[in-house]
């Protein structure tokens, strides 16, 4: 009995499991509902350790059968991946609390859970994919299991930020396919092995890898926000607050850079796709992407579209320390990962606390909330200081590592990139911090409701306030073993000292 | 030793319970399906099990081999569609037992015109000649028809006298082409043909006039007219059946036709002008189904552009290297049982919802998957299958597809593959964003037998899961063809 | 020319004939006429090319046996569903026929 792939299969099917008994609960039945959810969360979360434990001692982890000939299904449990499962999983159970508290009283939880835990499973597999045709399986059913979650609400609204959703990754989605089949035919099953499969073959190819290169970052770059596949993610803000949270911190956005990360590292190499002069343009356009999204930050005033647009400006540094060539712009990008994660979602759960408790969707309207709600206002400005830099956070690190991976790589003006942006999160988010807490409250709040014991609902507070300390603690213990910055640092050098 | 009931048994047994229904009383004819359908199944199953075990064998009927006796064929291909005709035919059976509880009048002579169609499917699948073929062409199609009308109301018979014109020309353009055939060559089997085929003018003029009348009957786009009436406004279960797997018994006849008559004869400009049309059919079927408000003509529509993926088959596999054709072999056959399953889950769970909600209008939809997420489900997974969305029977189909026309440099192909998954993925999603809109509170919707919802969702499961098992079956399926060899 | 061969293409003759009037006429009986006509044609192009030569070749004539039984099955369908047709809608003809 092979106990190593099953416990594999078992994270998987925690939440594949969890989806299909949600589903046939009945709507009325929502306390089993929420134990279910919560013991399949932390359910998955312990396998989850126990395989990263098992990872970082080298042993292998692997679930492997064939579809047809000459494609295989794998899934496989390698230290990049393990990262970006552990970060799914752990955010999966803060969200899940927070989801639960949140649609409180609302219809349809069946529906939303149930499709939550698919959503989490297609993620789950995402990163536990150990070849491009298991990756692309999974990646096209996290579209098909988040376009509920979009249009959740039924109004005209979602249901037409769910049709642009799918306009985007459909496409995205089509592109990504015919990428993968075209690797397929010229060298067979596309493995993920460090370095990549594709330095072997015939130069005279290289062209045509260059623009199969080009389709998949495409593909995936819808996903991943790159400048200009972005324009579905603000739209998605209007769906509930734990789907944005979940969709900008964990699941899409996250897919689309982990599958670049994939792409570059495991499957062309990182030295080769250097050789064929890729990395440069993909720099550039990650660039690009960070200087819009933050610019076109600055203009919201919506609480949530500013986010929204914080998120394709941050994800994009993920893809700018993958196209640094050498191990330290790698760290920062590979480490922002986790970061990045870990305080936009404290930012969105505030986000979502705000409009619950004070009916406030708007930053003009955010006078004053420091006083009325502090524990969440502490949140918010960790995750705000974190995204601007500022030390101690984890954001800070991220970005100090960027900023040497950049001299690594002798790509100076990429440290001007890094610089205008801090200045400009620090010009979009400051104002905030100083609305919250440096302005009196003159009118009434739009809607006050009073959700418990405390500022606001248990439920709501929890999940934020314990990110919150995720992200702060993931930048003072930072040196630590099993800190993200340790995790990361393990991944590369495994990819890059064989 | 496994015995040699069962060949003879897949079209003898539905013949006579065809009749046999015909003389008992109606009350007692749903009850027969308790007796077809076990022995079917194991007779399906039987037959597969000499194919692995013994390989494909030729049987001649009642021991008189050709030319005046009746020689079946029971390959790969053959076995295959034998074995989705009957998980397909069975489900639809049992799924029309209880819904025609509602409409008695049309429900007597349903069964034995089912029993009557599974035998000509049966008999198509199982034909080692040309004429039988045509036999088994013309029970098929004579058994749809009636099906079709058998919703008395005065579209349903014009939907149905018009697939009849449409099946006569067919049929008759084919029987004119097999004559010719005939003529040039002396033999009607396969194995024959295949043997003394050669490019002369007779066999050219012969192939044009079988290939105009089979396009006629598989409804390939420009000649798809007849279809979405008959199919769309058909009762439930009869659509499901014509859709799944009365339209692939003609395309099933061109195929084996064009493989017989082989490379020599059959040119590469027909196989692509057959690409070209099929493209035509995917973009066209597509959009109409697009602009469909009502549930089954948008489902009708669904069929004509998914026919258009099987015709690639024919491109790929003429004037290319083995390897790209076998890919288009299982691509196309992966695509074929996929769209079967698929379908009629389709139809079925449509029916379903026409039934919760009392309208076959599309707006009318509003909201309801509050109320009946079983039968949006099974939609929604039939749906995935039919978008080419992985896990799905038709995701391997179409990656094959794609694999093979890459391989064989026949880039043009790969637009369809592309358009048609997303023109697919517009009108299905056409059908969700409907379901999920804000709608009443209060659940108005009828809740369809629990018979009906759980044969639905048996049907789109299996279209998913043969996608994600696709291995073993496509091994089978090669046996006894010309790419079961490596 | 051989005598067969003016049976072929006598039943050639016909069948475009009867093509011709499947695809003018409106009249759904007339049609019908057309399609036994055409069916007729190719049973005649089978005996005639039957008689090649070759001595009497039974097996033609056992597909034009078939062949005729199955054009009376569907000429007996086509009218069971015409009269419906006609008592339901009054009409003898499809209706926006192509």
């Amino acid at each position: 009995m092979d106990w190593n792939a099953l416990i594999l299969f078992g994270v998987l099917a925690t939440s594949l499991v969890a989806s299909a008994v949600i589903f046939l609960l009945a709507e009325s039945r929502h306390t089993t509902r929420s134990v279910f959810n919560l013991t399949a969360a932390v359910l998955k979360m312990l396998l989850v350790g126990w395989i990263i434990w098992g990872v970082y001692r080298n042993i292998d982890y692997e679930l492997r059968f064939t579809i047809i000939e000459g494609v295989d299904f794998i899934l496989r449990a390698d230290a990049l991946g393990m990262m970006f499962v552990g970060l799914s999983s752990l955010l999966w159970l803060f969200t899940t609390i927070y989801a639960i508290g949140y649609l409180e009283k609302a219809p349809n939880r069946s529906r939303f859970f149930g499709f939550f835990s698919l959503c989490v499973a297609s993620t789950v597999g995402i990163a536990l994919a150990g070849n491009l045709f298991t990756f692309l399986l999974f990646y096209e059913l996290l579209t098909l299991s988040t376009y509920p979650l979009v249009v959740h609400r039924g109004t005209r609204e979602s249901l037409r930020a769910g049709q642009i959703y799918l306009y985007y990754t459909l496409g995205g989605g089509a592109l990504l396919l015919f990428g993968v089949v075209a690797l397929h035919v010229l060298v067979g099953d596309t493995e993920f092995v460090p370095g990549g499969v594709l330095s072997g073959l015939d130069p005279a190819l290289h062209p045509l890898l260059i623009g199969i290169f080009l389709m998949m970052v495409i593909g995936l770059g819808v996903k991943a926000a790159l400048f200009p596949l972005h324009a579905w993610l603000p739209m998605a803000m209007v769906a509930p607050a734990p789907v944005s949270a979940l969709l900008h911190a964990v699941a899409v956005v996250k897919a689309g850079a982990f599958g670049i990360a994939r792409l570059v590292y495991d499957v062309y190499g990182i030295e080769f796709a250097f050789s064929l002069g890729l990395l440069g343009p993909l720099a550039v356009a990650a660039s690009i992407t960070i200087i819009y999204g933050s610019l076109r930050a600055l203009a919201q005033d919506d609480l949530k579209k500013r986010l929204a647009f914080s998120t394709v400006s941050q994800v994009s540094y993920i893809i700018l320390g993958i196209s640094l060539f050498g191990p330290v712009g790698t760290l920062g990008g590979l480490v922002h990962l986790l970061h990045q994660g870990l305080m936009k979602i404290t930012l969105f759960f505030c986000a979502g606390n705000y409009a619950e408790t004070l009916g406030v969707h708007k930053i003009s309207e955010l006078d004053g909330a420091g006083q009325r709600m502090p524990a969440t206002s502490v949140a918010f400005t960790l995750g705000a200081f974190g995204m601007i830099g500022i030390p101690p956070m984890a954001g800070f690190i991220s970005k100090w590592y960027l900023g040497i991976g950049a001299l690594e790589a002798e790509m100076h003006w990429v440290l001007g990139v890094l610089i205008l942006s801090s200045l400009l999160n620090a010009a979009y988010f400051l104002p905030i911090l100083y609305r919250i807490w440096f302005r009196r409250r003159e009118r009434v709040w739009c809607e006050e409701k009073v959700l418990g014991r405390f500022e606001t609902s248990g439920w709501l507070l929890v999940p934020t306030l314990a990110t919150a300390a995720f992200a702060l603690t993931a930048g003072v213990l930072a040196g630590m073993p099993f800190s993200p910055l340790y995790w990361a640092d393990l991944i590369v050098s495994r990819e890059y000292l064989p | 030793m496994i015995g040699l009931w069962s060949v003879p048994l897949l079209f003898a047994l539905p013949l006579a319970l065809g009749i046999l229904s015909l003389l008992v009383t109606p009350a007692w004819r749903p009850r027969l399906i308790f007796v077809g359908l076990p022995l079917l199944a194991a007779a399906s199953l039987d037959v597969l099990a000499r194919l692995v075990l013994e390989g494909p064998g030729i049987y001649a009927l009642g021991d008189w081999g050709a030319p005046l006796g009746i020689n079946l064929v029971a390959d790969g291909l053959a076995v295959g569609m034998i074995l989705m005709t009957t998980l397909v035919a069975s489900l639809c059976a049992l799924y029309a037992r209880v819904y025609l509880r509602d409409y008695p009048a049309s429900s007597s002579f349903f069964w034995p015109l089912l029993w009557l169609l599974w035998a000509g499917m049966n008999g198509i699948w199982l034909a080692e000649d040309i004429f039988n073929l045509y036999v088994g062409l013309e029970v098929m199609g004579l058994a749809a028809v009636g099906m079709v009308a058998l919703r008395a109301t005065p579209q349903a018979l014009a939907a149905a006298m018009r697939y009849l014109l449409a099946a006569l020309l067919g049929s008759l353009a084919y029987l004119l082409g097999v004559a010719l055939l005939y003529a040039a060559y002396g033999t009607l089997s396969m194995a024959g043909l295949q043997e003394a085929a050669a490019p002369n003018p007779t066999t050219h003029v012969a192939l044009a006039l079988i290939i105009l009348g089979l396009l006629l009957k598989t409804a390939l786009f420009p000649l798809h007219a007849w279809l979405p009436p008959a199919h769309g406004g058909a009762l439930t279960p009869v659509s499901a059946l014509l859709s799944a797997l009365v339209i692939k018994g003609s395309f099933y006849i061109l195929m084996r036709i064009w493989l017989t008559l082989g490379p020599e004869v059959t040119p590469v400009f027909t196989a692509q002008l057959l690409g070209v049309l099929g493209a035509g059919a995917v973009f066209y079927g597509g959009w109409m189904a697009w602009r469909q408000h009502h549930l089954k003509q948008l489902v009708a529509y669904s069929t004509v552009a998914q026919i258009g993926y099987l015709f690639l088959f024919f491109p790929l596999v003429t004037g290319t290297s083995p390897e790209a054709a076998r890919l288009a072999w299982d691509g196309t056959l992966m695509m074929l049982v996929a769209h079967a399953l698929a379908k009629a889950a389709l139809f079925l769970s449509a029916g379903n919802l026409i039934l919760a909600v009392g309208s076959s209008q599309i707006s009318h939809l509003v909201g309801i998957s509050r109320f009946r997420p079983m039968s949006l489900f099974s939609f929604g997974l039939a749906g995935v299958s039919l978008m080419g969305l992985p896990p799905s029977g038709g995701f391997t189909g179409k990656w094959l597809l794609l694999h093979s026309a890459i391989l064989s440099g026949q880039w043009w192909w790969l637009i369809v593959l592309f358009l048609g998954g997303l023109l697919s993925a517009a009108y299905i999603f056409k059908v969700f964003r409907m379901s999920f809109r804000e709608g009443p509170q209060i659940d108005h919707s009828v809740t369809p037998p629990l018979t009906l919802d759980i044969t639905a969702l048996i049907l789109a499961s299996a279209a998913i899961l043969i996608g994600l098992t696709a291995h073993l079956p496509l091994f089978w399926l090669r046996l006894g063809s010309a790419f079961g060899v490596g | 020319m051989s005598g067969s061969l003016v049976f072929a293409w006598s039943g050639v003759l016909l069948f475009g004939l009867g093509l011709f009037g499947f695809i003018a006429h409106r009249h759904l009986l007339r049609r019908l006429l057309a399609f036994n006509i055409m069916g007729s044609g190719s049973f005649l192009v089978l005996v005639g090319l039957a008689q090649d030569g070759r001595g009497v070749d039974p097996v033609p004539h056992a597909m034009v046996i078939t062949g005729i039984v199955v054009a009376v099955a569907s000429t007996a369908l086509a009218l069971v569903v015409f009269r419906r047709w006609y008592r339901t809608s009054g009409r003898t003809d499809l209706p926006e026929d192509t």
